[in-house]
């Protein structure tokens, strides 16, 4: 058994509103899988809802995590089993520091103390991967950052949580070269120190130039009507959609 | 799908305990003219303070009910009793406080804080403060800090008094004034002479033991020139069925180039009518800061008001209120520009949650003198689920152009969104709820002293805490 992710006919609603039509998806552990589509698609939908947003209902199908039936379980016991989402607009939290939430954070999903000094050591060593300024870790959680820094503030969260399972929602999108570049290193990073699997939402040909992706998906109108290795990806993007949905 | 957040009830137990006060001398409840002189003659009142109490509850009599506001029909004044007067004298030995009083307020963290943080302490139990003692170097530097009562009888002090004692809040101000004019008992009055700094700051506890009862504590307070006072007071009571009652009075007098920071944590009991009058009058370059929490009381209407008389007096006011079930939280704050170049800021958050209720209300005055005047208001409201409520009413009245006046307000619900990133990080949703909350109060939580700032953080954990489903 190495699946990591299998979903299976998986529908889902939003406000009476179908969103995926029946997504079957199977991520094999370690691997890394690029999801792309046209706007509207469904890919962020088929994001949040793997990591267990309240905002959307599943209405059929399954959603199988290393083998078990995680369908009806709430976000945060998604997490714990090491579930990681990346949002595209991760959300401002006042009153906590992005340090001692990443350390709330931790305790919450290893339900051990984890060491000030310890986490502080850790973290400044993964915010140096990212090239951040130590002062982001004394400052509220995304709280006044620029797009770009909240981006990089996500992709440190995937550094220090360690997921087994990372989707990454559009992380690049909106960001400069430099910043795509840092990104970029983020992932390989966690590829090589957590060896995880990783599923892609992205736009941009220049986050795949290093990531050598095993699968494509492509996705459209709340279905996959497209498989393919990574060369697929680029092909996409050089040819645009419309070429793959239409041969559907 | 979306979930709603059941939260249990505050756990009260740390102010809930009681003893039954047979230890105690009760009136009878009402107010009539023959209790008023009964308690005038138990407190030994100079002739001028009696004839004011008689004189206040003629206005009592004749003005009517406030109308506005949150709905005090449960109240019925003349059910209250005025006056309790525990069975014993003030003491400024600790050890002489009975045991039951002594038990309670070691329950409640006094003098145990006395002895870490603070220059001295009152406290009262029911209608008359049963210990009151400052530090020794404080009563050196010539800081008075002791009980109404005692102050007027002692001649360097009765002078200051007779002219300061409701000259703020004259009984004339509202029916709740008028009742505190008369039956008021208790309280403190402090006095900080010309050029005193005292550091670290005093506190009074007030406590309402007595079932059925009212009290009526009196703060005077008079600041002279470019003196500083930290005040800090703190309220609470145990629950009964019958409603309590509430009405105090405070009246603040910051002279020139002098500072004045008065904190407040009121946590009365959710049968509690808490009508309070809080008055600053501040002069030239003078300062008053103002931090107020309110979590306990049935209906609370809590307004403080500074007047800022001298050119470069300046007001800060910071308000956290927080109503649950069955609370109706009526809180602001007043500001009146009355000089030149004076200033003035609001920052307050109001939390609701299980059907509470908390209205804000702030006004500021911009008197035509006041060229040249800066205030600014921000308030912001959290209410936590779909069954509370929260209003914002600001009133702002400018008579000169040549002034800065700003109000922001903003009134939000937890979002789904912020509910679900925390989750997503492996927080449970209750957890995700109550950093989302500290998060909201921080920036006046930080302002609290040190003790109440963990109180409050711990209350806002039990507050939250509880099942979801």
């Amino acid at each position: 058994m190495s699946d990591l992710l299998k979903t299976e006919g998986l529908t889902v609603s939003a406000e009476d509103k179908e969103l995926l039509r029946g997504v079957d998806l199977t991520l094999g552990k370690g691997e890394t899988h690029v999801l792309m589509g046209p706007n509207g698609a469904g890919k962020s939908t088929l994001g949040c809802t793997v990591m267990g947003s309240p905002e959307y209902k599943v209405t059929g199908g399954r959603i199988l995590f290393d083998g078990e039936d995680i369908t009806e379980e709430s976000a945060d016991k998604r997490a714990k089993r090491g579930i990681f989402l990346s949002f595209q607009d991760p959300v401002e939290i006042p009153g906590i520091t992005l340090s001692e939430f990443l350390r709330n954070a931790l305790e919450q999903q290893t339900g051990q103390r984890i060491k000030l000094f310890e986490h502080k050591k850790n973290l400044a060593a993964a915010m140096s991967v990212l090239g951040m300024d130590e002062s982001y870790a004394g400052r509220d959680l995304n709280v006044g950052f620029s797009g770009g820094e909240k981006k990089k503030a996500e992709i440190l969260q995937l550094l220090m949580l360690k997921p087994r399972l990372a989707i990454l929602d559009e992380t690049d999108s909106g960001l400069d070269v430099d910043a795509v570049k840092v990104v970029s290193k983020g992932i390989e990073e966690y590829k090589k120190s957590v060896g995880g699997t990783l599923l892609i939402i992205t736009h941009n040909a220049k986050i795949l130039e290093e990531l050598n992706a095993d699968k494509t998906h492509i996705l459209s109108n709340g279905r996959i009507v497209r498989e393919g290795d990574g060369q697929l990806a680029f092909d996409v993007l050089a040819d645009g959609f419309e070429k793959y949905i239409e041969e559907v | 799908m979306k979930q709603k957040t059941q939260v249990a009830d505050v756990d009260r137990s740390l102010y809930d305990f009681r003893f039954e006060e047979d230890e105690s001398d009760f009136f009878d409840s009402g107010i009539t003219p023959e209790i008023i002189r009964e308690i005038s003659e138990e407190k030994n009142d100079p002739d001028w303070m009696r004839e004011f109490r008689l004189r206040s509850l003629e206005i009592y009599k004749r003005t009517p009910m406030v109308s506005w506001g949150a709905s005090i029909e449960g109240l019925d004044v003349d059910n209250i009793v005025a006056y309790i007067r525990p069975k014993t004298r003030m003491n400024t030995d600790w050890e002489k406080v009975p045991e039951n009083i002594k038990e309670t307020f070691e329950r409640l963290g006094i003098p145990q804080a006395e002895r870490e943080s603070l220059a001295g302490v009152g406290a009262q139990y029911d209608s008359e403060l049963v210990y009151h003692n400052v530090r020794e170097e404080v009563a050196q530097s010539g800081v008075v800090y002791t009980d109404l009562e005692s102050a007027m009888h002692d001649p360097k002090y009765a002078e200051i008094i007779r002219s300061h004692f409701m000259k703020l809040v004259p009984p004339t101000d509202h029916k709740f004034a008028a009742l505190h004019g008369a039956v008021w008992s208790g309280g403190s009055f402090v006095y900080v002479p010309k050029n005193v700094h005292l550091e670290i700051p005093l506190q009074s506890y007030f406590r309402l033991n007595a079932k059925g009862a009212g009290q009526f504590e009196h703060t005077l307070i008079i600041l002279e020139e470019n003196s500083y006072l930290h005040f800090i007071e703190g309220c609470s009571a145990p629950k009964y069925y019958e409603a309590g009652l509430h009405a105090g009075c405070v009246e603040l007098y910051v002279g020139e180039g002098a500072s004045l920071r008065y904190s407040t944590i009121e946590n009365w009991s959710k049968n509690m009518y808490n009508l309070n009058t809080k008055r600053a009058l501040v002069q030239k370059n003078g300062r008053i800061e103002w931090v107020s929490g309110s979590f306990g009381s049935h209906v609370s209407y809590l307004y403080p008001m500074s007047i800022l008389n001298g050119e470069g007096a300046s007001a800060e006011f910071t308000g956290i209120t927080f109503a649950g079930e069955g609370q109706d939280l009526d809180t602001g704050a007043k500001i009146v520009h009355n000089a030149p170049n004076t200033s003035s800021y609001m920052n307050t958050k109001s939390l609701s949650k299980s059907g509470g209720k908390s209205t804000f209300r702030s006004a500021v005055v911009v008197n035509e003198n006041a060229v040249g005047s800066k205030s600014s208001v921000n308030c912001e409201s959290l209410m936590l689920d779909n069954i509370s409520r929260s209003d914002t009413v600001p009133v702002i009245d400018v008579k000169t152009d040549k002034c800065d006046v700003g109000h922001e307000a903003r009134i939000g619900r937890i979002s789904d969104e912020a509910i679900f990133y925390l989750t997503s990080r492996g927080l449970s949703e209750e957890d995700a709820r109550a950093m989302i909350v500290r998060g909201f109060a921080d920036n006046v939580s930080k302002e609290l002293p040190l003790e109440y700032a963990v109180e409050m953080n711990s209350l806002i954990g039990l507050e939250m805490h509880g099942s979801v489903g």
